[in-house]
């Protein structure tokens, strides 16, 4: 689909991260919904590395 | 395939699941506590000294030093305590469990539980009521008159009604208490309303005068949370046989001495992973507020560990009325436990969440991962040691106790040489 059709069309947004997009999307009756989504671990690199070791096990 | 880590929480689960709480009988805490002796004092929460004792733990060694008659003036029992010949551990060494300060001294009387299932003991004190109280502290002539009150009248008449009345299934009591509004950390209505009903006849078999009897079911129905120190023990024998399973990732133990939160976790033994605990953001009595907290104390989260108590919050609408928030909320916490935990508890079943049973078996490595801490329906203690209670609220576990956890479980595999 050419952007500019997609744009014409009626929006269906899930969005994912910021929740202030989703606020902006809302604002604007766009249909939208959040994703309560976080990088495994917060981020917190040491963590998502032990964890991946972890799941490394067979 | 599943690999030897899910194959030990798989065992891990099975044992919480098929755990058989039952009140078997009371005795004194030195004829029953394994290790228990008469210069040693029991407190909540992984193992502290006497100098870093928060304000009501020191308000409640020194009521129970005063108590257990090793001192007669609250300053030779501060004296005693700093002498160094006095010994403090953890309830938790000892199969003991207990609400805020949670001192338990070697003459007090205790409930036996005892999981039929595995046949492991756990053991609380009988629960003091509101107010005036040891366990937030509190050490004044009221509180020791009340203690030997307990030891002297109620105790004889519980022990020898339990005796009448043979074991009482605490974990049925527990489900049944679930289904009418408690989630037996914080509300113990239901609980303590079906234990007095259970225990009512056999106390009226009992050898002691009307006048006790009478003073016994007054006092039973004055404490709605005397169900707590059943829900307690109940909680400990189910989760004990669990940190034995070695390579299980799931927490057995949470537990708060009002300055460090501590928990333990299957797979790595005996160990605590500590962190400063928290003070809480909650309801606080009128004229009062979190500059009057201290930081959060107590066993008590052993219900928590075990899957009720804030896990089952869902299920206890009307305690946000007490811990803030609102009955949405409250369905929001239980859910929010399901993305943190293995499984779901085929005996406690929430009936507004459809009969979905109570999230069971917290895993480190889902905690960090999500960053979902366990949520803890808990009491807010003052930090003056005698003020007693000055709220309630819901509190969580430091995310570096799991941290820490995780960290030694990666450190052990590779130790054994489990990990690439």
């Amino acid at each position: 689909m050419k952007v500019n059709e997609l744009f014409k069309s009626e929006l269906k947004v899930i969005n994912m991260g910021l929740e202030s997009f989703y606020q902006d999307m809302k604002s604007q009756d766009v249909s939208a919904i959040h994703v309560n989504w976080k990088p495994a671990a917060g981020g917190n690199e040491k963590m998502a590395a032990l964890l991946a070791r972890m799941k490394s096990l067979q | 395939m599943a690999n030897f880590i899910d194959q030990a929480n798989k065992e891990a689960l099975k044992l919480m699941q098929n755990a058989q709480p039952t009140l078997i009988g009371m005795g004194i805490a030195k004829d029953t506590l394994p290790g228990m002796r008469e210069n040693l004092i029991l407190h909540a929460g992984p193992p502290v000294k006497w100098e870093d004792m928060s304000g009501p733990l020191r308000g409640a060694v020194v009521g129970g030093i005063i108590y257990q008659g090793l001192a007669e003036t609250v300053d030779e029992a501060k004296e005693l305590a700093a002498s160094g010949k006095i010994d403090f551990d953890s309830c938790h060494h000892h199969l003991a469990v207990g609400p805020m300060a949670g001192v338990v001294t070697a003459k007090m009387p205790v409930f036996i539980v005892k999981n039929l299932d595995q046949g492991n003991y756990a053991y609380c004190t009988m629960n003091e009521g509101l107010g005036e109280v040891l366990r937030f502290g509190a050490y004044g002539e009221n509180v020791i008159n009340h203690l030997n009150w307990m030891e002297k009248t109620l105790y004889p008449i519980l022990k020898e009604a339990i005796e009448i009345h043979g074991p009482i299934d605490i974990k049925s009591m527990n489900a049944q208490a679930l289904q009418m509004g408690d989630e037996m950390h914080n509300r113990n209505k239901a609980g303590t309303s079906l234990f007095i009903r259970e225990i009512a006849s056999s106390i009226v078999k009992t050898n002691a005068s009307e006048e006790d009897k009478v003073k016994v079911f007054d006092f039973l129905n004055s404490n709605d949370h005397f169900y707590l120190n059943l829900s307690m023990p109940g909680a400990k024998c189910t989760m004990d046989p669990v940190g034995k399973v070695k390579y299980s990732t799931i927490v057995y133990g949470m537990a708060r001495n009002g300055t460090e939160f501590g928990i333990r976790v299957a797979g790595l033994g005996e160990r605590w992973f500590t962190a400063p605990a928290e003070i809480i953001d909650g309801l606080y009595f009128p004229g009062y507020s979190m500059e009057d907290a201290n930081r959060d104390i107590g066993d008590s989260c052993i219900t928590e560990t075990s899957g009720i108590g804030g896990f089952a919050m869902a299920s206890a609408p009307a305690i946000v009325q007490f811990v803030g928030g609102t009955p949405a909320d409250a369905v929001q916490y239980t859910t929010s436990m399901y993305e943190i935990t293995l499984e779901e508890s085929v005996a406690y079943k929430m009936p507004n969440m459809n009969f979905r049973g109570v999230p069971t078996g917290i895993d480190i490595r889902k905690v960090v991962e999500t960053q979902i801490r366990p949520v803890i329906n808990t009491g807010i203690a003052s930090k003056h040691a005698g003020v007693g209670q000055v709220g309630a609220g819901v509190v969580r576990p430091p995310m570096k106790c799991f941290e820490d956890a995780l960290q030694a479980f990666v450190e052990m595999l590779d130790n054994e040489g489990l990990l690439d």
